[in-house]
């Protein structure tokens, strides 16, 4: 860990605030994008059945 | 071959899922190797001490909020010019990062102007510009939400961001037009002398290379997924329409 002197809450919470939002955004894309192909799945093997 | 082709949400999907790896794994490297170098392995600065190292957040995520909403007008200009569907997925995806983007070079500029400037925020012509770049990002998702009916959701979207771009472009430039505000030149430019010194260059430049790259893999990914849950409702309006004919005949 470096020595970031007296600055050290500024630069360590403008990482944690930045890495936090960065890993929000790509989990919850990947989550919402895994929900609405499992969905689609869903319709069309239902509309297939149903012709 | 053209580029309409990939107006084609199939030949678009194809592609994007073909590509998508590449990015993600370039935007990994790009980010761990640019963030772990700037922390560790480059010094302070003589006049901000390790507040610099804010440095290689602050920079890529301000570039790709502004770039974010350009690209936004660009899909958007193709959707009104052409009514590709896909284009204006592509622009309905792009919002939320472009939100997350403004977000952080917000927060990062606050957590550094208040040891460097002793204020978190200033009335400052770049700053303020970016407030209201960030508030019509929000607005931009919340029309899309309002609207149900996905096309003039896609024409109302794209007007409003006709109007952004506005502040779009004073966000970028106004540290040129006005010299009284509290905000510094940029930190990088083409002309080299601009530029900050290569200790901290070189490890900004991956970082941003990082930044682009996860821009690009998420908004293609979150292009695939608009397009998934069209194609469901789509599907689901049919059933509706098939269950109503047989109703009826029966």
């Amino acid at each position: 860990m470096p020595d970031l002197g007296k600055y050290a809450d500024a630069v360590l919470s403008a990482y944690a605030v930045s890495i936090l939002l960065l890993v929000g955004i790509v989990v919850l894309t990947l989550w919402r994008g895994r929900q609405a192909r499992a969905e689609m799945d869903a319709v069309e093997r239902r509309s297939g059945r149903n012709g | 071959m053209s580029l309409w082709e990939y107006a084609n949400p199939v030949k678009f999907l194809r592609l994007s899922e073909r590509v998508q790896p590449w990015l993600w794994a370039g935007a990994a490297i790009c980010l761990g190797v640019g963030l772990v170098w700037g922390f560790f392995f480059t010094p302070d600065d003589f006049r901000q001490g390790s507040t610099v190292k804010i440095i290689y957040l602050h920079v890529p995520s301000a570039l790709m909020a502004i770039n974010a909403w350009f690209m936004m007008l660009v899909a958007s200009l193709i959707w009104i010019v052409r009514r590709h569907h896909v284009s204006a997925l592509a622009a309905k995806a792009a919002a939320p990062v472009g939100i997350v983007m403004t977000l952080i070079a917000l927060f990062t500029g606050a957590i550094w102007g208040q040891p460097m400037w002793g204020t978190w925020w200033a009335w400052d012509p770049r700053l303020t510009s970016f407030l209201i770049l960030f508030l019509f990002y929000l607005g931009y998702v919340a029309l899309w939400e309002a609207i149900e009916d996905p096309d003039t959701a896609a024409d109302l979207t794209a007007i409003l961001c006709l109007v952004g771009t506005v502040f779009a472009v004073l966000s970028r430039y106004a540290v040129l037009f006005w010299n009284q505000g509290l905000h510094q030149g940029a930190s990088l430019s083409l002309d080299k002398e601009e530029n900050v010194a290569d200790v901290f260059y070189f490890p900004l430049l991956v970082c941003i290379g990082g930044f682009v790259l996860l821009f690009l893999a998420l908004v293609l990914y979150r292009t695939g997924t608009e397009i998934r849950l069209r194609r469901t409702r789509a599907l689901m309006a049919r059933e509706t329409r098939s269950a109503t004919l047989r109703a009826e005949e029966a």
